[in-house]
């Protein structure tokens, strides 16, 4: 026998494996590259736009033809109807949402038995969340606008998106309530809880952070849709903020919409300006979902 | 076969039963085997099926009053089964279902009349992984008063309840912090306070030591004996040790869900009527 290294034996098998490993991991770092570069692209893209047009002026003043009125020393234009409708409409929406998809979710996870219905019905809320929004607005403008004579109003596009995001919570909230233990509800039951006070104190608790991320991620795909509030019909010419639930309402995916569709080439800066305000209510928003998540996590 | 040690009882007797002067002498003659005890619990040729197949054959067996009963048998014999068909937790299965009868001091538990939520705040339940919920040791033990809005000193009965299991003096000072924060074998300790503070008559624990180390262990199985002072105790578990330890009566199910031997725990481990039991307890199979 010999004295050498006795792991000699196979070490060019384990080299080359190992580097099929790495050329993996080189794979994997390139596709989380792409995803980041186009991220950081696009906004440092749109910064650049916006550079020194998202002032307060901006965000107070309702928009203008002239562009004159968006530069400084103009007499004030800017994004401040549609910040104001999307904020009401979003607000809206997560009322409705939060009732509709979460006690949807809790009949059909907790009270329905399973059965070729219920699992029907379950599959089809997951096809709905793939459907297009556009056909959401088509919906929205059939039901709400025309046959329920809403009217292109506040409440009109609030109920399209609730429709549109609907699906999604319903999903999510199952999920969260999937995640919670059978123990937990086994301990609940043990002491002679019913039904109601295990879902009330043991489930709903313990799933309410995945409930809160999955509504306000939901939320903020709404706020940035612009197919469905189209065909309900918000405006792009409103000089006020809505001022109540049947009132015309503007909003900022409309608003960006029409400055970028504006020969002017001025006006892509407005755009611009106007995806900074959006994206910063949406990442505030994402944020607040991230918080809740970690607040409210019994586990932590 | 007395493990405990004989040191002074403190505990108070949670209610006053029919015949309090048999269980007065209750601690003495526990271990005797030969006295008959009324039965609080009785099956009667109970099968339990899930779809298509039969958990349990025909289970006849008496559980007396303030005993620990040990069930006892390997994987699959139907000894977890059997147990949460007693307080009906297996009506949260959708495709359990179950025949014949399990009488609660004489009502069958499985009569339309009976409402397994009023069954299960009659029959506590600890299970085989510590499950106390998300919240303060105070809340955990005070959940059972809460849900069945008994008009009690809620205080009083949480510090009791932490008393009897053993748990008051390790959390007494940190009653406001989390159940989870305890170790494993103080959160089993913690859910048995919380299954006896709505003062069940009987308690069903269903391997209730299988995760813990052996210090936990043992401390559990003390308490598991005190409580049998006030309390019926069915014990499912899978080490004969514990079983030969702590019950009075011992049930071993074999395979396929047959209730093989039911007697005192020192007939059945030291004189079994059947083979098959006395190669399942002298661990020839199993």
């Amino acid at each position: 026998m010999s004295t050498g290294n006795p792991f000699a034996e196979g070490t060019e098998d384990i080299a080359r494996k190992r580097l099929i490993g790495r050329a993996f991991v080189a794979i994997c770092f390139a596709s989380t590259l792409v995803g980041i570069v186009a991220l950081v692209a696009l906004i440092a893209d749109v910064l650049v736009e916006s550079w020194g047009w998202v002032t307060w002026e901006f965000l107070t003043y309702p928009p203008s033809q002239v562009i004159e009125n968006f530069l400084p020393g103009g007499r004030g234009a800017g994004i401040y109807p549609a910040l104001v409708g999307s904020i009401f409409l979003i607000a809206l929406t997560a009322v409705f949402t939060v009732f509709l998809g979460v006690g949807a979710a809790v009949y059909l996870e907790e009270y329905a038995s399973e059965n070729r219905l219920t699992s029907f019905i379950e599959a089809n809320i997951a096809n709905l969340a793939g459907v297009p929004s556009i056909v959401y607005g088509l919906l929205g403008l059939a039901i709400f606008v025309r046959s329920v004579q809403l009217g292109s109003s506040l409440i009109a596009g609030a109920l399209t998106l609730t429709l549109l995001i609907l699906p999604i919570v319903i999903v999510s909230t199952q999920e969260a309530l999937r995640s919670v233990p059978d123990s937990q509800r086994q301990a609940a039951y043990g002491v002679g809880a019913t039904q109601w006070q295990v879902i009330r104190d043991v489930v709903l608790p313990r799933a309410l952070p995945g409930i809160m991320t999955g509504t306000i991620l939901s939320l903020s795909r709404a706020i940035g849709e612009t197919a469905p509030i189209l065909m309900v019909g918000a405006a792009t010419s409103l000089f006020v903020a809505p001022d109540g639930l049947t009132a015309p309402f503007s909003a900022m995916p409309m608003m960006i919409f029409e400055w970028a569709s504006r020969p002017d080439p001025e006006f892509q800066h407005v755009a611009a300006a106007g995806i900074v305000v959006l994206l910063t209510i949406l990442l505030l928003m994402n944020a607040v979902a991230i918080l809740i998540r970690n607040r409210y996590d019994p586990r932590s | 076969m007395n493990t405990n040690g004989g040191g002074p009882r403190t505990v108070s007797k949670p209610k006053v039963s029919d015949d309090e002067t048999s269980s007065a002498v209750a601690g003495d003659e526990r271990r005797s085997g030969s006295r008959v005890v009324d039965p609080v619990i009785e099956s009667r040729d109970l099968d339990v099926y899930y779809g298509d197949d039969q958990a349990l054959h025909g289970i006849d067996m008496d559980i007396p009053e303030r005993q620990v009963t040990a069930l006892i048998g390997p994987s699959g014999c139907g000894k977890s089964t059997f147990l949460r068909s007693i307080n009906r937790m297996n009506d949260l299965i959708d495709i359990a279902r179950v025949e014949g009868d399990l009488r609660f001091h004489g009502k069958n538990v499985y009569d339309d009349d009976v409402d397994p939520v009023a069954l299960r705040r009659k029959i506590g339940m600890v299970f085989q992984k510590p499950n106390p919920f998300p919240k303060s040791i105070y809340d955990n033990v005070a959940y059972g008063l809460r849900v069945q809005g008994k008009d009690v000193d809620v205080d009083e009965q949480v510090h009791t309840a932490l008393e009897r299991a053993a748990l008051l003096d390790e959390v007494e000072d940190q009653l406001d912090s989390s159940g989870l924060d305890l170790s494993g074998g103080q959160q089993q300790r913690l859910c048995i306070a919380r299954a006896i503070a709505p003062d069940p008559e009987v308690i069903l624990m269903d391997e209730p030591a299988s995760a813990l180390d052996p210090v936990a262990t043992s401390k559990i199985e003390d308490l598991v004996e005190e409580l049998a002072e006030s309390y019926t105790v069915v014990i499912v578990t899978h080490n004969m040790q514990q079983a030969a330890r702590i019950s009075d009566k011992t049930a071993v199910f074999l395979t396929g869900g047959h209730l093989v031997e039911f007697d005192d725990t020192n007939k059945i481990f030291e004189n079994p009527e059947s083979d098959r039991v006395e190669d399942y307890i002298t661990g020839k199979f199993g």
